[in-house]
């Protein structure tokens, strides 16, 4: 791929950018402290240009998360849950590649689903009004979402392999 | 369907890779990035790179090949060997690596489990137990097979799983390098009591192994090296049979 991406956490940079990815792993309550302390959280609310949140960053767009009891971004009507298997085969953290279903976005141009993702989660999005793929693990939840200019995937797309790259690819092209 | 995982398993000295028959004998095979980038190509769903080099240099020249695979190859890799206290992991972590395997710095200092979960969460740590089916059960080995411990496997892996490790690596001593299967009565043993993923190493001679480890072992995902590297088993035929053995794989 031809762009450059910069790593930075500066309001005016990440203002100006042409697209904003946000990615990250890591625990959801720590991070949003972290967000609200830089002033980040109303940066993000405030960007006007596709944003690519991943992983926990889907989590922490939307309203609250289970993890750590933590409100979020709210761009997403949504409340991340831990998942709570019946079944020991199903282990937490979901771990490994799964498949996507139902993808419906121009995030997934040219995706007929069952396209395999890698996922590394505890924490899941259930379905809702903004679910633009689901994915099947102890129960169908959303592996994607987008409202507006915000787009967000529980998985990696830059850990996916080919499929990963298509995705990074149609993000770049919106 | 969540996948079973084909891993290849690259040990890696002065900027080769190598693969120890029995933990003993290395022989050469091949550039470590470039073999990635092609187990990748071919449909492998992660890659482990284990640093078998002891000098100081070595170390250096392993932290590039790091930085080297994590822009070149796009799936999930760990990395181990030499790995005994938070900073290694950090430095492992900033040069691109997923996820880390920690091994007999585990088994001396317990507590860097607990360390590198709390500080970069469960998923980057794995750690490896090599262990050994003696007369009176199966023991865990330090240093790579040679010395052996007084802890049990089963209780063992059990103290990781709650100290907070993402995934287990089981090597079997008694099987790697033989080429007659995976360790399966220990390995469902394993994956039938604890939390977190199992990932089953030592042993893989031909398909047939790693179709019983999925469904004998009950293995989530499979390890192997020589296999591999010699081209004796290609990973996509070895998906394909897996599929028409109705094993959930990622093609």
């Amino acid at each position: 791929m031809q762009e450059t991406p910069v790593l930075t956490d500066s309001p005016d940079m990440l203002r100006s950018a042409d697209k904003v990815v946000f990615p990250g792993q890591g625990e959801a309550s720590n991070a949003m402290q972290y967000l609200r302390s830089h002033g980040l959280d109303k940066v993000l609310l405030s960007l006007v240009q596709p944003v690519l949140g991943i992983c926990i960053g889907q989590q922490l767009m939307c309203r609250h998360s289970q993890e750590g009891d933590v409100d979020c971004l709210g761009i997403f009507d949504a409340e991340v849950l831990r998942f709570r298997p019946e079944r020991h085969a199903d282990k937490v953290p979901h771990m490994g590649w799964n498949q996507l279903a139902s993808p419906s976005s121009p995030l997934f141009e040219g995706f007929n689903g069952g396209e395999f993702v890698y996922f590394v989660h505890s924490y899941y999005v259930p379905l809702c009004q903004h679910t633009i793929a689901t994915t099947d693990y102890v129960l169908p939840f959303s592996s994607a979402l987008h409202k507006d200019n915000f787009y967000a995937t529980q998985f990696h797309p830059e850990k996916s392999g080919s499929v990963g790259e298509r995705i990074i690819q149609n993000f770049l092209s919106l | 369907m969540l996948a079973k995982r084909i891993i290849p398993c690259l040990d890696v000295k002065d900027g080769q890779t190598v693969k120890g028959v029995n933990f003993v004998n290395l022989r050469q095979a091949g550039d470590p990035v470039a073999l990635g980038r092609a187990y990748s190509e071919q449909g492998a769903d992660e890659l482990v790179y284990l640093d078998i080099t002891a000098s100081h240099e070595g170390r250096k020249t392993f932290a590039d090949m790091v930085r080297r695979v994590a822009e070149e190859v796009s799936i999930p890799f760990t990395v181990g060997g030499g790995i005994s206290e938070l900073h290694d992991v950090e430095r492992m972590l900033l040069a691109g690596a997923d996820k880390v395997s920690i091994n007999s710095a585990a088994l001396r200092r317990p507590a860097l489990i607990d360390e590198i979960a709390s500080h970069f969460g469960s998923q980057v740590c794995v750690v490896a137990i090599d262990a050994k089916l003696d007369a009176d059960g199966w023991h865990c080995y330090l240093n790579g097979g040679r010395i052996p411990t007084d802890r049990g496997l089963f209780e063992w892996a059990h103290e990781v799983n709650e100290r907070g490790a993402g995934e287990i690596l089981f090597t079997s001593i008694n099987h790697d390098g033989v080429k007659h299967g995976f360790a399966n009565e220990a390995l469902a043993r394993l994956s039938d009591t604890l939390s977190i993923p199992v990932i089953a190493s030592g042993g893989a001679g031909c398909k047939e192994d790693f179709r019983d480890v999925f469904t004998l072992g009950h293995a989530d995902a499979a390890l192997a090296a020589s296999v591999f590297h010699f081209g004796e088993i290609g990973i996509a035929e070895l998906k394909d049979y897996l599929r028409n053995e109705n094993i959930s794989v990622r093609l």
